[in-house]
């Protein structure tokens, strides 16, 4: 699992017909130093985050897990929650 | 799996449900010296079900394997969980990971 900003949305009218009505957004991994990494996936978003909110994202078995619609489809990664709060080498928690 | 070093811990109050009651924390996976300054393996986020501090260096598993040490089950959206803390560890070559 990984940690990221959303930055962005993707939408696709020809796709897979496994990802029919789900929402899918672009993603920014967190880097310690917060420097940008320039990496970004794609993830499914059955929970309703936006743009510039930190979510928690997840691959493979877990993430279809969170999407509800069985194994047999086409994704891989997911937004698996929002984070609130987030404490970095023991400090206060940040409010997100 | 790899080892990597507690940075820090995350909240979250909307999530998928079968998350509910996991400590989430921030680990940085750890490498040897001569790859400082290449590209790095960003920051995972893993669950803990040992009770990790901050700090500390823990060994994480990933997948099916991560998923018995949280113990509730395959269909959880979890993939990534905190298997072992690090007592000591010797990479043999006198190297260091850092």
């Amino acid at each position: 699992m990984l940690l990221g900003k959303v930055v962005g949305n993707v939408w696709a009218t020809k796709k897979d017909e496994s990802l029919e009505g789900l929402r899918f957004l672009l993603i920014n991994p967190f880097r310690l130093d917060r420097a940008r990494s320039t990496e970004v996936v794609v993830a499914a978003d059955p929970i309703g985050a936006g743009v510039g909110e930190t979510v928690i994202v997840a691959f493979g078995r877990a993430a279809r897990h969170a999407i509800g619609r069985g194994q047999d489809v086409g994704y891989q990664v997911a937004v698996v929650g929002i984070v609130d709060q987030l404490s970095i080498e023991g400090g206060e928690p940040l409010e997100l | 799996m790899f080892v990597g070093r507690v940075v820090g811990e995350v909240w979250s109050t909307r999530k998928d449900e079968s998350l509910e009651g996991l400590r989430l924390l921030l680990v940085d996976p750890l490498d040897l010296p001569e790859k400082q300054g290449t590209e790095r393996a960003g920051l995972v986020v893993a669950a803990d079900p040992l009770g990790a501090g901050f700090g500390e260096e823990v060994v994480i598993a990933y997948g099916r394997a991560g998923r018995v040490a949280i113990g509730r089950g395959h269909d959880i959206a979890v993939e990534a969980a905190v298997v072992g803390i690090v007592d000591d560890r010797d990479t043999g070559n006198g190297s260091e990971l850092c």
